[in-house]
């Protein structure tokens, strides 16, 4: 069987549903056998589109997505998207093609080292020397990508490869003898968090994306009401535990909730699950648990002790160690804290200001949750889309959030979309969207269109790059340079142009019939164009590098 | 600063090496000296890198070198739980006047003399690291042409 054959029989034997990808000329021979495959092909009009469609499959579907680009330009194309699912721990397949082994390294047309480009954004990465190794580096590559903490995969396959004969035969299991991850968490060190836990006063659970991502959630809302503890979450780990439950406290952070982040900074004991510590949670480091110990559960042992110091370092899949810990924890006692807590929800409620005659881009959001009834599957862009997305939509379920965290990847949300609304044909998939990011991939609603998906772009539509205008104004004495994006196109008539529909909203008493009319229409994609108030801030905010204490928490006169 | 020695059991396949040297240099870390080469078992490249930092610094290196799927283990290597070795070639200027102090100089550290011109002389060193500073010191005098290391290159002493 020739090496592009092999491929598909190998994607086939993995149960591949979707793939996406772009074609070009050394890949011809594998697209030659695409052809007839049994899954669906998504030919996206970028390269990029295809890896962020892809990673939203994933993440909506907890799958692997699969990706093909040509070698070269195609190969660069997906360098962003893979960025961006490394830093979130995304498991994709990326199979690029590559120039014939004779010329690599001689510049060849098209060629690049994507290996070397890639190595640091990939989890592992392949460039298949012999046809022979083929399908078992293929097996590995799914394997790697879907085990311990998830990641993307590259394969680079030269065209002689994919041409050359051999005898297909699909490893059924397995073995990288320096590749064992470790799910099971040590006993010795569960008892001991378990004991830390009994003893705390001022307890907080700290869940990030690792808890979706290990399928955990079941795990964690078991733990955290046999305890009690109150539980905030990253960005990531937006619906790993109901928004609408008393002990959430919702999103920690930069743009986190008053009452999440002090409760953290006041904290004498923090319970860290699938998560790392990222500089947009801690602040300033130093001041960021000055009082807490800390037990870190992940599966990634470079993530455990890398920013702050760990008191019980759990190295494990967050599912079994949770389970485990449940069974063996008793429930400490804080009311106290629990109670003062609740004060504190009270007094710095997460809010702003409403008013008549504009539209404010928070009221967009809850009207978005109250319409679809916090049951739709949201992705983000990146900006201040992306933070009101998180505070002012209720989640309540695991993969029901899907944004660019670790990278920050504008142009990610729609794509991202396009691949969750394939995951999810019974859910409807709304990507929040800013008026800049919504122009970096605005090219794949053709295949939103072609493929009669409903995606929703709702378009927080400022004038603005409105997050960088925002540390503009703040921080750099409101200079707004090169930040003013109001010379913009007409998105209702760019729309219909792609065939999708298209509707603007300039009104606040707009905002919900546009929003119900856009749930009506089920065979395309629609963009609604929501003029928000222009200067609108994100709050709270946390300056980067201070800690909680310095946390604005409103527009300053 | 202290300097740490850390073995790193690799497969022996290309690629490796560009994945290891790639974690350093990603995160700012300097290498000291880095040494691979192969073992009693072919399918399998040893390294030896000797790097620089705090203990927290040290333990990140290792937690990323083991992250690598190449890798299969990673061992540290205290200065007295192993024996560590490097090799060094030294071309010294050697007026005839000098030359017997220079002889000197090799006999006393057991150095070998494997290349003698008009002008110059040049040394082979082995020995722990320490000696080869300790002879490049007595030997900067007579002024230095060149002079090449090998780095490292450590194993485990074997606990009876
Ligand atoms: C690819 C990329 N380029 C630049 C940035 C830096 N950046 C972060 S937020 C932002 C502004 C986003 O503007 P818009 O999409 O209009 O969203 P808004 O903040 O106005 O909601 C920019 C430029 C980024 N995150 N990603």
């Amino acid at each position: 069987m020739k090496g592009a054959e092999i491929i598909i029989e190998c994607l086939k034997k993995e149960g591949v549903e979707y793939m996406f990808g772009y074609p070009g000329g050394v890949v011809i021979p594998i697209f030659h056998h695409i052809f007839n495959a049994p899954f669906t092909f998504i030919l996206t009009r970028h390269e990029q589109g295809a890896v962020h469609a892809a990673d939203g499959y994933a993440r909506a579907s907890g799958k692997v997505g699969v990706v093909i680009a040509t070698s070269g330009p195609g190969a660069t194309n997906l360098v962003t998207g893979i960025a961006t699912a490394n830093m979130d721990s995304v498991p994709l397949v990326c199979i690029t093609g590559q120039v014939s082994t004779d010329l690599i390294g001689n510049d060849a047309f098209q060629e690049a080292d994507i290996t070397g480009i890639t190595r640091s954004i990939t989890k592992h990465n392949y460039l298949v020397q012999d046809v022979k190794d083929l399908a078992r580096i293929i097996k590995e590559a799914f394997y790697i990508a879907s085990t311990g903490r998830p990641g993307p995969v590259v394969i680079d396959v030269p065209v002689d490869i994919s041409n050359a004969d051999t005898e297909f035969v699909y490893p059924d299991k397995v073995d990288i003898r320096s590749y064992k991850p470790v799910y099971q968490g040590h006993p010795v060190q569960i008892a001991r968090a378990c004991r830390l836990i009994e003893q705390a006063k001022r307890p907080i659970v700290y869940a990030g994306g690792g808890v979706i991502i290990s399928n955990a959630s079941g795990e964690l809302r078991d733990f955290v009401h046999k305890t009690g503890i109150p539980i905030t979450t990253t960005l990531l780990g937006l619906g790993t535990f109901p928004e609408t439950d008393p002990l959430s406290l919702q999103m920690l952070g930069m743009h986190g909730t008053y009452f999440a982040n002090h409760a953290v900074h006041q904290s004498d004991l923090l319970i860290a699950v699938g998560a790392r510590f990222d500089d947009r949670v801690t602040g300033k480091i130093d001041e960021f648990i000055p009082h807490a110990k800390v037990i870190h559960i992940d599966i990634d042992p470079a993530s455990v002790s890398k920013n702050v110091k760990v008191d019980v370092p759990i190295v494990g899949d967050c599912r079994h160690v949770l389970a485990a810990m449940t069974k063996e924890v008793n429930p400490p006692e804080i009311g106290e804290w629990v109670a003062h807590i609740a004060d504190m929800r009270d007094k710095h409620p997460l809010t702003y200001d409403d008013r008549d005659g504009v539209i404010k881009p928070q009221y967009v959001i809850e009207q978005i949750y109250e319409l679809t009834k916090g049951d739709a599957v949201i992705t983000t862009e990146v900006g201040q889309n992306q933070m009101w997305a998180a505070q002012f939509y209720t989640y309540t379920e695991p993969r029901s959030f899907i944004s660019s965290g670790g990278l920050g990847t504008m142009g990610f949300g729609f794509p991202a979309a396009i691949g969750a609304q394939l995951a999810r044909p019974d859910k409807r998939v709304i990507d929040i969207a800013g008026d800049g990011s919504i122009q970096m991939n605005i090219q794949e609603l053709i295949v939103a269109v072609q493929h009669r998906l409903p995606v929703i772009i709702a378009i927080l539509n400022n004038g603005f790059l409105g997050m960088v205008r925002q540390w503009q104004q703040l921080f750099f004495d409101r200079r707004y340079s090169n930040t003013c994006i109001s010379f913009a196109p007409d998105f209702v008539k760019l729309a219909e142009a792609y065939g999708a529909a298209g509707i603007r909203v300039e009104q606040k008493t707009e905002v919900a019939p546009a929003i119900e009319r856009a749930l009506s229409i089920t065979d395309r994609p629609i963009i609604i164009d929501f003029r928000v108030e222009r200067e609108e801030n994100v709050y709270p905010m946390v300056p980067r590098g201070k800690s909680v204490k310095e946390t604005i928490m409103r527009e300053l006169a | 600063m202290s300097k740490h020695v850390i073995s790193v059991k690799v497969e022996n396949r290309f690629g490796v090496l560009a994945r290891v040297a790639g974690l350093f240099s990603a995160r700012g870390y300097n290498i000291d000296s880095l040494t691979v080469s192969e073992t009693e078992d072919e399918s399998i490249s040893l390294m030896t890198i000797v790097v620089r930092g705090d203990d927290r610094i040290i333990e990140q290196v290792k937690k990323q070198l083991n992250k690598l799927i190449d890798t299969i283990k990673v061992i540290d290597h205290p200065a007295g739980s192993s024996v560590q070795r490097e090799l060094a070639l030294v071309k010294v200027n050697a007026q005839p006047q000098k030359r017997s102090e220079i002889y000197q100089i090799a006999e006393i550290f057991k150095a070998e003399i494997v290349d003698i011109s008009k002008k110059t002389v040049t040394l082979e060193a082995t020995g722990d690291p320490e000696k080869i500073d300790t002879i490049i010191e007595l030997l900067r005098p007579y002024t230095i042409r060149e002079l090449i290391r090998t780095g490292r290159v450590s194993l485990l002493k074997e606990k009876d």
